[in-house]
C-alpha cells in the first residue's frame, strides 16, 4: 500500500508515492535520481547516507520516507545557490578532504551542520561532532583542514567558487 | 611549465563535492534487473535437492538460478585467477557459510530479496575444517576434490598444488646453510605469531551491471580493480573471444583489494545470458563482508644470532588462512612469502609459506598483500631479541637491514631501497634515541594507571613482477590530449597522476590532459590497479606512449624549422627551437602541418612490460624476482592504561620511499590513510567465526577508525631515492605505510610493560590479559642452541 507524500526536496515543493518501508534514502535516489547520499553500512552507523530533514542530520538509510511529509530536505546536490558552491563544498575541493569520495557528501552536510551551530570549532569539537561519519579511505585530516578552512572562508565571505567542471 | 611534483587539486573533485561522481552503484538501464543471493547456511556439505518452485510464483520473480542450470549450459562454471576453483554459483557442494547457492533475478531489489526466503535448500553436511593448521594436516577433510590451475599469470605457473589437501600451495626459499647457520649462533629464539582474518569494507559495496547486446556481445560495467582480468577471465566462463566482451570501470567507492580479480562479474554476466536483459547485483555491506577477507596467519619464527649483534640464521614457516576459495592467496603466499625473513642482510634462510583452503569466507589481497602480516612476526621478534640482549632495538636493526647492492634472501641484489634513511627518518622524527636512553638509566614513567612509551618497525614489499601495463597518448589538432589506460582510480588519484605524467613529457597544463577510464573496447590492457604498481607501470607506459608523441611533433617541426629534432623543446604548449627561442610553433600548428588541415590525431602507444626471472621451484632463488623494492616504517608512541588495557596512540609516524614524489600531496595522503586504515587492524579489527560463520559481519561489530580514533598528532614523510627504472624515478605508495603500525604498537607497549603479545588485534581485552598473565607467555622460547647441541 502506497502513501503520498508532500515535502521540500533542496527548495522545491515535490511529492511522492512511498510504501511504508521505504527509506528516504531510497525514495531520493529511486524516484528523484539524487545520487549524492549513498547507502553503506545501511545500520545508521556510517554517516555515508547524510541528510539534512528540516535542520536536522539524519541517517537517510533509517528514515521512512512516510515520515518526510511536510518536511523539508536538504541533499548534497541542493548545497550550491546560484551556481556557486557552497563555503563547506569550496573548502572539501580546495583541501582535497576526499579520495574515493563515496562518503563525501555526508561528509559535507555533516560539517556544513556543524558550522551552523558552531562556526569556530577546535579540532576536538569537529572530531565529537563528526565521530558518526566514517570515512574507510581515511582521509580524517584533510576533511578537518577543510572544516577548518570553511569556517575561514564563512568568517570572511570569500567564497565564490564557480560550480562548474574543470 | 612543469606538472611534475606539483601537489595537484584532484580532476575529478568537482565532481566528488557536488554528490555527481559516476559510480556504478547509481547507474541504472532501461528494463534493467535485479538480483539477491541464496547463501549456504552450512560451512562444508553437499547440495542434495533445490526447491526454487515457490520462488518463481511471486509475481516481479523473473527467475531463480542455481548450479543445476550452470550445468546445463555450454560455460566453464569454475572461475578464479591462480586456480580457478570458484564456481559461478554453487555446484553440488557448498564450502563455506554465505557461499552463493542460488540467484533470484527480479523486477526489483526488494520482490528478489523476499524471494530469497523462498528458497529450499537441502544438504547434507559434511565435516568442516576451520584451523588453518588443522587443516593443513594430512587427513584433514579435503575442501576441494580437484584442482584446477588456472595459468593465467607468468609468475603462478611455477606453484604445483598438492593433491588430496588443502595446501593449495607451498612456496619454497632456501637461501645458505640453514643447518651451519645455526651451529654458528650464540642463542637462538622462536616465536609463533598470529593475525586474524579482517575486512576492507570499501563504503561502495561490490556491485556490476550486464547486459548483452542483440548478437550476445557481452557488456559490464563493474565496480572492480581489474578491468582487464574480468574481461579475460569472464570471457573464459562465458567460452567467448575477448573481443566480444566489453568491460567498463568508472570511479570506484574504495577498494583496498576486494574488488581484484573476479567478484561478482561472471555471474551477473551469466544472469544476463539467460534473462537476456540487463541485470544488476549490488551487494549489501553485510556481504561484503563474507566476500573477500584478509588471510589470517600463524607465522612460526626462529632465529638465530651471534653476539656481535648478527643475525645468522631464520626459518620462517608461514601458513596463510586462504578460506574456501584460492583467489590470490597463491600469489601472496609466494611473493610476500619469499619477504618473511625481513629487510635484513642474513646469510642463511629457510622460507615454507603455505596457503591452505579452510571452511570459511575466502581471503585475498588485502592493501599490503599478506606484507603488514609477515612485518608484524619479524619486527616483534626483532625487539623481543634487543630486549632480551641488552641491545637498542634501533641499532639491532640498524647493524642488517639491507643496503644498496646488498644481497636479498631472493637471491636478488637490492637497488633503490632506502630503509637505512628510513631508520634514521623514524629515529629522528619520534626521539628514539633520547626516550631509549632515558628508559635505560629511569626506567619507565607511570602515570597513575597509564604509561607512555615508543616503538618502532620497518618493512619491505616487493612489487608485483612481471607484470604489464598498456597506454595510448593521443594529440588532438588543439594542442590538448588524451590518455587511454586501464589504470582504475578508486579513490588514490591516478587520474590525475597519470595525466601529470602525459602532461609533462607533452609540455601541457595539467588542465589540458584527460584521463579516459577503463573501457576494454578502448583502453589497453592493464595486469591490475593494486599492489602499489600503477605509478611505476602505467607511469613508464603512458611516459613512453607521450614520448612516441613528443618525437613524432619533433619530426615534423624540425622538418619545418630545417633543424635536428634535438635543437627542439616543448615549452608552454610550444615546441621551440632551443638555440632560437623566437622560432617556435604551436602544438596545433604542428599537427596542421602534418595533415594539411587542422584536424587529425597523433598517437603514441606503449605496453610496459617487466623483466623478470623466475623463481627456482626448490629453494625460490631468482636473480631478478622483483622490478622494483619499496620500503615504510612507522614509529609510535603509545599511552596504555594498565588498567583497562587500553591503547591509545598519542603520536603516529609513517616514512615511505616512494622514489619520486609525482604528486607529493597524494603521497602524503596515502601514507596518511594506509597507517590510519592499518591501526584499526592493529587495534580493534577482526573477523570473529563461530563454526564457520562470520558472527560480526556488520559495521555494528565490527568497528573501522572513526575521527575518536585518530591520534593526536601523524605525521607522513617521504624519502625519495629514484629507481633508475621508474618515471621520473617514481616507485609506488599505496600500500607503504600499512606495513608497520602493528609491530611498532606492540613494540612500544614491550617498552611500556614489558608485555609481550604476538596475537594481532591488540584489543583491550587481549592487552589486559597479557598484563595479568605473569607467567612466560609473553616470553620468547629462547634456547641456548650450543649448550643444547652438547647436552
Ligand atoms: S548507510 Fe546510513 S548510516 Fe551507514
Ligand atoms: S573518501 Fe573514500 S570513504 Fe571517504
Amino acid at each position: 500500500m502506497k502513501k503520498q507524500v508532500n515535502f521540500t526536496l533542496n527548495g522545491k515543493k515535490v511529492t511522492a508515492l512511498v510504501s511504508s518501508s521505504d527509506t528516504l534514502l531510497e525514495v531520493l535516489r529511486n524516484q528523484f535520481h539524487l545520487y549524492g547520499a549513498r547507502e553503506s553500512c545501511a545500520l545508521g552507523l556510517c554517516g555515508v547516507c547524510t541528510l539534512i530533514v528540516s535542520g536536522n542530520p539524519v541517517s537517510g538509510c533509517l528514515y521512512l520516507a512516510p515520515m518526510v511529509d511536510g518536511e523539508e530536505v536538504l541533499t548534497v546536490e541542493g548545497l550550491e545557490s546560484e551556481g556557486e558552491l557552497h563555503p563547506v563544498q569550496q573548502a572539501f575541493y580546495e583541501k582535497n578532504a576526499f579520495q574515493c569520495g563515496y562518503c563525501t557528501s555526508g561528509m559535507i552536510l555533516m560539517a556544513k551542520k556543524l558550522l551552523d551551530e558552531n562556526p569556530n570549532p577546535s579540532e576536538e569539537e569537529i572530531k565529537d561532532y563528526m565521530a558518526g561519519n566514517i570515512c574507510r579511505c581515511a582521509s580524517y585530516k584533510q576533511i578537518i583542514e577543510a572544516i577548518n578552512e570553511a569556517s575561514k572562508i564563512l568568517d570572511t565571505g570569500t567564497n565564490g567558487v564557480k560550480a562548474a567542471y574543470q | 611549465m612543469s606538472a611534475l611534483g606539483k601537489s595537484y587539486k584532484r580532476i575529478e573533485g568537482m565532481s566528488k563535492v557536488t554528490g555527481q561522481t559516476e559510480y556504478v552503484m547509481n547507474m541504472e538501464m532501461p528494463g534493467m534487473l535485479h538480483v539477491k543471493l541464496l547463501r549456504s547456511t552450512i560451512p562444508h556439505g553437499l547440495i542434495k535437492h533445490i526447491d526454487v518452485s515457490a520462488a518463481e510464483q511471486i509475481p516481479g520473480v523473473i527467475r531463480v538460478v542455481t548450479g543445476e542450470d550452470l550445468k546445463s549450459m555450454d560455460i566453464n562454471p569454475y572461475y578464479g585467477p591462480a586456480f580457478r576453483d570458484q564456481p559461478v554459483l554453487a555446484i553440488d557442494k557448498v564450502r563455506y557459510v554465505g557461499d552463493p547457492v542460488a540467484a533470484v533475478i527480479a523486477e526489483d531489489s526488494k520482490i528478489a530479496e523476499d524471494a530469497v526466503n523462498y528458497i529450499d535448500v537441502e544438504y547434507k553436511e559434511l565435516e568442516p575444517v576451520f584451523d588453518v593448521l588443522e587443516a593443513a594436516q594430512p587427513g584433514a577433510p579435503v575442501i576441494h576434490e580437484v584442482i584446477r590451475p588456472a595459468g593465467s599469470f607468468a609468475d603462478l605457473k611455477n606453484l604445483l598444488p598438492k593433491e588430496n589437501s588443502n595446501i593449495c600451495i607451498h612456496y619454497k626459499l632456501r637461501h645458505g646453510d640453514m643447518k651451519k647457520g645455526f651451529e654458528q649462533a650464540d642463542h637462538i629464539f622462536e616465536d609463533t605469531f598470529t593475525t586474524p582474518a579482517a575486512v576492507h569494507l570499501p563504503m561502495e559495496q561490490h556491485v556490476a551491471i550486464a547486459y548483452a547486446e542483440p548478437d550476445g556481445r557481452m557488456n559490464i560495467w563493474t565496480a572492480n580493480q581489474s578491468p582487464s582480468f574480468v574481461r579475460s577471465e569472464v570471457a573464459h566462463v562465458l567460452k567467448m573471444p575477448e573481443s566480444r566482451l566489453r568491460v567498463r570501470v568508472p570511479y570506484l567507492g574504495g577498494g583496498f583489494g576486494t574488488k581484484l580479480y573476479v567478484k561478482i562479474e561472471a555471474l551477473v554476466a551469466v544472469l544476463a545470458l539467460i534473462v537476456k536483459k540487463p541485470v544488476k547485483l549490488a551487494l549489501t555491506m553485510d556481504e561484503v563482508f563474507i566476500t573477500l577477507t584478509k588471510h589470517g596467519t600463524v607465522f612460526k619464527m626462529k632465529t638465530g644470532i651471534t653476539n656481535d649483534g648478527r643475525i645468522i640464521a631464520r626459518h620462517c614457516e608461514v601458513y596463510w588462512d586462504g578460506g574456501a576459495y584460492a583467489d590470490i592467496g597463491p600469489r601472496i603466499t609466494q611473493k610476500s612469502g619469499f619477504t618473511a625473513a625481513g629487510p635484513y642482510d642474513i646469510p642463511n634462510v629457510h622460507i615454507d609459506s603455505y596457503n591452505v583452503y579452510t571452511n570459511k569466507a575466502p581471503a585475498g589481497a588485502f592493501r599490503g598483500f599478506g606484507v603488514p602480516q609477515l612485518v608484524w612476526a619479524y619486527e616483534s621478534q626483532m625487539d623481543i631479541i634487543a630486549e632480551k640482549m641488552g641491545w637498542d632495538p634501533l641499532n639491532f636493526r640498524r647493524k642488517q637491514v639491507l643496503t644498496e647492492g646488498k644481497i636479498h634472501a631472493t637471491g636478488q641484489k637490492i637497488v633503490s631501497v632506502g630503509l637505512d634513511k628510513i631508520i634514521e627518518e623514524l629515529n629522528t622524527s619520534i626521539g628514539w634515541e633520547e626516550f631509549f636512553k632515558q628508559k635505560q638509566s629511569n626506567g619507565i614513567v607511570k602515570h597513575g594507571s597509564k604509561i607512555r612509551a615508543k616503538g618502532v618497525a620497518i618493512g619491505l614489499k616487493a612489487v608485483l613482477t612481471p607484470s604489464i601495463s598498456g597506454a595510448i597518448v593521443t594529440l588532438f589538432a588543439d594542442g590538448s590530449a588524451s590518455v587511454y589506460c586501464s589504470t582504475v582510480d578508486m579513490g588514490q588519484g591516478s587520474d590525475t597522476i597519470m595525466g601529470q605524467i602525459a602532461a609533462e613529457v607533452l609540455g601541457l597544463p595539467r588542465e589540458k590532459v584527460h584521463v579516459v577510464h577503463p573501457d576494454t573496447d578502448v583502453t589497453p590492457y592493464d595486469t591490475i590497479t593494486a599492489a602499489s604498481r600503477s605509478t611505476f607501470y602505467m607511469g613508464n607506459a603512458i611516459y613512453k606512449a607521450a614520448e612516441e608523441v613528443k618525437n613524432k611533433i619533433f619530426e615534423s617541426a624540425a622538418e619545418f624549422f630545417d633543424v635536428k629534432p634535438e635543437h627542439l623543446a616543448l615549452q608552454d604548449e610550444k615546441v621551440i627551437v632551443v638555440e632560437k627561442p623566437e622560432l617556435s610553433m604551436t602544438l596545433g600548428e604542428v599537427v596542421k602541418e602534418i595533415f594539411h588541415m587542422p584536424a587529425g590525431s597523433i598517437i603514441g602507444q606503449n605496453v610496459y612490460e617487466s623483466h623478470y626471472q623466475s623463481p627456482d621451484p626448490e629453494t625460490g632463488q631468482s636473480e631478478d624476482i622483483a622490478i622494483f623494492w619499496f620500503p615504510g616504517g612507522t614509529a609510535v608512541e603509545i599511552e596504555v592504561d594498565t588498567e583497562t588495557g587500553k591503547i591509545d596512540v598519542l603520536q603516529l609516524i609513517s616514512v615511505g620511499d616512494v622514489g619520486k614524489a609525482i604528486n607529493p600531496f597524494n603521497v602524503h595522503q596515502q601514507l596518511y590513510g594506509a597507517s590510519i586504515m592499518q591501526l584499526g587492524q592493529a587495534l580493534f579489527e577482526e573477523c570473529i567465526f563461530d563454526y564457520g560463520q562470520m558472527i560480526n559481519a556488520n559495521m555494528a561489530d565490527y568497528k573501522v577508525p572513526t575521527f575518536k580514533d585518530l591520534p593526536a598528532k601523524t605525521e607522513t614523510i617521504i624519502v625519495e631515492v629514484p629507481h633508475p627504472e621508474g618515471p621520473f624515478g617514481a616507485k609506488g605508495v599505496g600500500e607503504t605505510a600499512s606495513f608497520a603500525v602493528q609491530p611498532a604498537i606492540a613494540n612500544a607497549l614491550y617498552q611500556a610493560t614489558g608485555v609481550r603479545v604476538k596475537d594481532m588485534p591488540l584489543t583491550p581485552e587481549r592487552v589486559l590479559q597479557a598484563l595479568k598473565q605473569t607467567t612466560n607467555r609473553s616470553e620468547s622460547t629462547i634456547r641456548d642452541f650450543k649448550e643444547k647441541a652438547k647436552g
